[in-house]
């Protein structure tokens, strides 16, 4: 069986990088190149190995990466004009991840904004509960999510292969058997869904079904402060009679 | 009627018309609904009217919003809000935030131009984002395909609160330093090549950038946010 989920739906090579430089806490414009480089062909590697579906862009950004670190590298007997015109071979990718930093960050100052429908209402007004857009994603990077699988599957008893088409689990059974569960208790951290003895097959396909869910919008996905990462399943609009007889878990505006 | 009203007389007939109104209503809306009062009455009665609404024990606020002026609910108040309408309110992806910001910021700009700073296909976040009504086509560049143009609407407006472009929150002031730092960067880099020659050593080139993007320390003893 062969299950492959897109990942470029949700975000792109500059998101990875820019997660990289976060996680790794160096300066944006000073960054380690083969430090970076090392660890982007890692996540590339992982997802590879997760059956996900990856787009053209990561590569073609793997193949840039290589290039300006090999250019890094070069000797030093080069001629010192030649130097002075080459520059810093870092530099085109630092603009564009700053540019792109600059509209995310853009991006969450808008978001915190009084928004209409969600904290300031006007007369009738019919909110729908949506999540608009791609994927199920509203604070956080697919990459985060993948952060989180990689811990689970340090922790994992050692598999021989991580062979997926030996799994007993199929990822549609795995989709099933999640949305059985979130009904039941609503909302569930990530690290809930996996006990100790969950094998690394397993792990790999309960992630998969996560991710179709969430590319659904099926299930949405929380940062939480202390819990990490939460999920949780919207009920169906017919099931609400009044909303004070439901709990409802904390929403993130 | 075309005969001249007092501000006591025009206020109550504005609130009635913001209130009945399904998008925020200008003021020259307003003067061609109440035709023959002068503009200035009618900007100071919606002003005295906002005074009265925004700064008295009320529910409701008058907001200048989207060139225009609204009815909207406290902010105070949004978790009783959210009970009403049982929690629900759509919200957008993170992707599809990203890129609206992107056009709200850079407009006009066509998808190509989009998808270069995103690095990755943005066909089906423009497309939630039409749908959506929170951008539009605004035109057509002359180059080879004549690619749509893409610009934010008046509902983008309304819905993050902003009563024009120019209100768009600032991006930080990157943009003044963001040339000088990388332009600082890559003097450093030059400038410790150069040194390395000198000296025949083998350390890194040093670089400083004055590090407001970074998240800092590269001993990691700073907090991730």
């Amino acid at each position: 069986m062969d299950y492959k989920v897109k990942l470029e739906i949700f975000e792109g090579p500059m998101d990875l990088l820019l997660h990289l430089i976060k996680r790794n806490e160096v300066d944006i414009y000073d960054i380690p190149i083969a430090t970076i480089t090392e660890q982007y062909l890692e996540y590339i590697e992982l997802i590879k190995s997760l059956n996900l579906d990856i787009a053209g862009e990561f590569l073609l950004m793997a193949a840039t990466l290589i290039h300006i670190k090999s250019k890094m590298l070069l000797p030093l007997n080069e001629e010192p004009e030649e130097a002075e015109d080459e520059g810093d071979p870092r530099e085109e990718l630092i603009k564009r991840l700053i540019e792109y930093k600059k509209y995310k960050d853009g991006a969450i100052q808008l978001a915190g904004r009084r928004l209409l429908g969600r904290d300031v209402f006007i007369r009738g007004i019919v909110p729908t509960d949506e999540i608009e857009g791609e994927g199920g994603l509203v604070d956080l990077s697919v990459f985060d999510l993948i952060e989180a699988l990689r811990e689970v599957l340090e922790k994992a008893p050692s598999d021989i292969s991580l062979n997926l088409s030996a799994e007993k689990f199929t990822v549609i059974d795995k989709i099933n058997r999640l949305m059985e569960v979130l009904r039941d208790i609503k909302n569930a951290t990530f690290n809930s869904l996996f006990s100790n003895d969950t094998t690394k097959g397993e792990i790999v396909v309960t992630f998969l079904a996560i991710l179709e869910l969430v590319k659904m919008k099926m299930i949405r996905i929380y940062q939480s402060e202390d819990v990490g990462i939460r999920i949780y399943m919207p009920d169906k609009p017919e099931d609400e009679v009044d909303s004070s007889t439901t709990t409802k878990p904390e929403e993130h505006g | 009627m075309s005969f001249e009203m007092d501000r006591e007389a025009l206020k109550p007939l504005i609130e009635a018309l913001i209130f009945a109104a399904d998008r925020p209503i200008s003021i020259e809306k307003l003067m061609n609904i109440l035709e023959g009062e002068g503009r200035e009455d009618v900007r100071a009665s919606i002003a005295e009217l906002m005074k009265e609404y925004n700064e008295t024990n009320r529910g409701i606020v008058i907001s200048e919003v989207a060139g225009g002026y609204q009815m909207r609910t406290r902010p105070e108040f949004v978790q009783w809000l959210r009970r009403l309408f049982n929690f629900r309110f759509s919200r957008l992806s993170k992707a599809a935030m990203e890129a609206l910001a992107i056009v709200a910021y850079k407009q006009p700009l066509t998808r190509v131009e989009l998808e270069d700073i995103r690095g990755v296909d943005c066909g089906g976040v423009l497309r939630t984002l039409l749908e959506k009504s929170l951008i539009k086509v605004i035109g057509r560049k002359d180059l080879p395909g004549r690619p749509s143009v893409y610009g934010t609407t008046r509902e983008f407006l309304e819905a993050f609160d902003l009563k024009n472009l120019s209100y768009l929150p600032d991006l930080r002031d990157i943009e003044e330093s963001e040339s000088d730092a990388v332009r600082e960067a890559t003097e450093d880099y030059r400038q410790s090549r150069n040194n390395l020659e000198e000296e025949g050593g083998g350390a890194d080139p040093a670089g400083q950038g004055n590090g407001e993007q970074g998240c800092g320390d590269p001993t990691g003893s700073k907090d991730r946010s």
